[in-house]
């Protein structure tokens, strides 16, 4: 066997470059002149110490599943979709547009509606830079960037123009109607008298994202659709003699991906704010690429690293009252060592295991 | 617009799109050797910061440029050492360094400084001047030479006038040398350059030297030159549009000043001309104004106006056959 074992590559690798990422991390806490031990501890306290804190963690963890999700479409198709982040940002348009225009009596009602707008408005706006890679050939991710700004530039126009609310100064919607709220963990777990944190975010968005979890799963490993986007992102040559078209598949892998990312909005525009704000995406387009990535573009995977993130973001939140001396962007330090270890530098790792490995076996043998 | 504001609105379009235009340069000789950097967001931002703490620490813009350049090398470096010597994946490199330089900068900025992620504000010697050329003030009352001169030639800092003439040194070593060749050749077919006993590796590495300095340049002037101080998420984008601007110029040095150029007029316009009337028909909103290199760069990519031909090997690693 020249190979290394399945658990070394799916569970070893990961741990260590995590771990990689926490040292060089612990290293730069240690430069600021704080103790990086007790920044953990604050930060996990701060996570997972409250079910304030659980619910927090919880509900960006619902953001990072839908983007995570969505870049790992994208990505079994070998579609590199950095547009997660503009994506998202459309999505919330549509949301936004389905729960303003009617008075929705109750929320059963408004969610399947508002999940249609989220993910036909993100699948939209993925749909021109799919169209022009299928047939155009203009390279995904420089066009995903792009449409991100113009993205921004437009929510920025709509906020300040016929969506805003009369009468204020602020860029953001009216708020939607009681009808449009979406229940929280509060109130979804007191009739199971468990006492859940009132002022926590989380919603029933995250049922929602565990479910998307289960579908891409079903879809990718289960279904014909999903084993031709596989083949593609393996073999763009041996699908064509397949047969498989490949505009057929790189448009339906990046609606699907696009679709995802809208779904965010569910969560944060639709559960959180309840209604259109600026910027509410919060680099969390972005951060799927991360999540799907750690998780090896597997639903489980991701549902994990979407978690560990989360932990992280709101850990980061609490850093803020117990260690003032850290900014609250060490997260973001964080999370871009754990990109750079589990992600460009993977091979840095994994190159030696190998070796370490095959010598084993051969020894064994 | 009478002249005066016409020469106003250029002098701003000149100031704006140097930074457009050292990037630009930057990932014109990354992408070249064949490395994709979507990082010259990042590298821009780390200089930026570490640039305006120096100069503030020192008194000294030129040692702030210097100490800028070397934090921009070394995130090239590791962008370097990623994608081309462990076979990464380019993007998310980038991507990383990205998200590390926002990181960094405030959580150093906000431990040495206590100001929220900003640096004191520069004065004297630690940010760069305006600088007044030779009879700009005796010519100012010269119809139309004399504004040109005295305004918009005269009165730059030093960063603007080696913006331009990097320009032609860039385009010569690109194609008129041996190195500049090699480069090409590097990023269009490596095997090649492999078979000729030219080490690919080492012309990358070489191609992410001049991407780190030039990059340092860029987010130094933000910082020193442009403004006074360093803010947070001071390079706002402008790495991404200096990456659209290399697409619009079709990787060639002399139209990346074109394109530097018209982006930075497109900035300029939106900065100082907020709503435009269309002979009281239309208004053009500020946010069009603002995303325009963004939907230019998606036309030309999609190729229905000219065709954009990137070098041929962009973003693949090269590993060597055995």
């Amino acid at each position: 066997m020249d190979k290394m074992p399945r658990w070394a590559d799916v569970a070893l690798i990961p741990l260590i470059n995590i771990l990689l990422a926490f040292i060089l991390a612990g290293l730069v806490v240690l430069a600021i002149g704080q103790n990086p031990f007790d920044m953990v501890y604050f930060m996990i306290k701060g996570a997972l110490g409250s079910t304030r804190g659980i619910g927090y963690t919880l509900y960006y963890t619902t953001n990072f599943i839908f983007t995570g999700l969505a870049f790992s479409v994208a990505m079994h198709a070998k579609l590199f979709n950095i547009g997660g982040e503009g994506q998202a940002a459309v999505g919330g348009i549509g949301t936004a547009l389905v729960l303003l225009a009617v008075p929705w009596p109750h929320w059963t009602l408004a969610l399947p509606f508002a999940v249609i707008g989220a993910a036909v408005f993100g699948a939209g706006w993925a749909a021109i830079p799919a169209y022009l890679q299928a047939k155009r050939g203009s390279h995904i991710v420089i066009t995903t960037i792009m449409f991100n700004f113009i993205a921004g530039a437009l929510s920025i126009y709509l906020l300040n123009g016929v969506l805003k609310k009369p009468d204020q100064q602020a860029a953001e919607t009216r708020q939607f109607g009681d009808g449009a709220h979406l229940p929280t963990f509060n109130e979804m777990l007191s009739p199971f008298g468990i006492e859940f944190s009132k002022s926590a975010p989380v919603n029933f968005s995250f049922v929602l994202a565990i479910a998307a979890a289960v579908l891409v799963w079903l879809l990718i490993w289960r279904t014909r659709l999903g084993y031709d986007i596989r083949a593609f992102g393996n073999s763009e040559s041996a699908t064509a003699y397949a047969g498989i078209s490949s505009v057929r598949v790189t448009i339906i892998a990046m609606l699907i991906s696009g679709g995802l990312s809208g779904l965010l909005a569910i969560n944060v525009v639709m559960g959180e704010a309840e209604r259109l704000i600026l910027n509410f995406v919060e680099g969390a387009g972005f951060m799927g690429i991360a999540v799907a990535l750690m998780g090896r573009n597997h639903p489980f995977g991701i549902v994990l690293a979407a978690f560990l993130f989360g932990m992280l973001n709101q850990g980061g939140f609490e850093l803020l009252w117990e260690m003032p001396g850290i900014s609250r962007e060490m997260v973001l330090v964080i999370q871009a060592l754990i990109i750079i270890f589990t992600g460009a530098l993977v091979n840095m790792t994994r190159d030696p295991l190998e070796r370490f490995f095959i010598r084993m076996n051969k020894r064994a043998g | 617009m009478d002249f005066l504001q016409l020469i106003l609105t250029l002098d701003s379009t000149v100031r704006l799109s140097v930074v457009l235009l050292f990037a630009c340069l930057a990932g014109l000789f990354s992408e070249k050797s064949g490395v994709v950097d979507i990082g010259l967001e990042g590298k821009m931002l780390i200089s930026a910061f570490v640039a305006a703490a120096v100069a503030y620490e020192t008194g000294s813009a030129w040692i702030g440029v210097l100490a800028g350049c070397a934090a921009s090398l070394i995130f090239a470096m590791i962008h370097g050492v990623a994608s081309i010597i462990y076979r990464g994946d380019q993007i998310i490199s980038g991507v990383a360094l990205n998200f590390l330089a926002s990181g960094l900068t405030i959580v150093l900025g906000h431990a040495i400084y206590k100001k929220g992620g900003q640096t004191p504000t520069l004065t004297g010697n630690a940010r760069f001047t305006e600088i007044t050329l030779p009879f700009a003030d005796a010519v100012r009352d010269v119809p139309v030479l004399g504004p040109i001169y005295s305004e918009l030639i005269s009165g730059q800092t030093a960063l603007v006038y080696l913006a331009f003439a990097v320009v032609p040194a860039v385009w010569f070593l690109l194609y008129r040398t041996r190195f500049g060749l090699r480069l090409r050749a590097v990023g269009e077919n490596p095997s090649s350059v492999d078979t000729a006993g030219i080490s690919v590796v080492g012309m990358r590495f070489k191609a992410l030297f001049f991407t780190g300095i030039l990059c340092g340049i860029a987010g130094a002037y933000l910082s020193t030159a442009q403004a006074a101080f360093f803010g947070r998420e001071m390079s706002a984008g402008r790495g991404y549009i200096a990456l659209a601007a290399l697409i619009f110029a079709n990787w060639r040095p002399l139209q990346a000043m074109g394109a530097s150029l018209l982006f930075g007029l497109l900035e300029a316009i939106s900065n100082l001309y907020p709503k435009i009337d269309v002979f009281g028909v239309v208004t053009i909103p500020v946010q069009f104004t603002q995303a325009l290199p963004y939907i230019l760069t998606v036309v030309i990519l999609a190729g229905f106006i000219g065709k954009a031909s990137p070098p041929r090997s962009v973003g693949v690693p090269y590993v060597k056959e055995n």
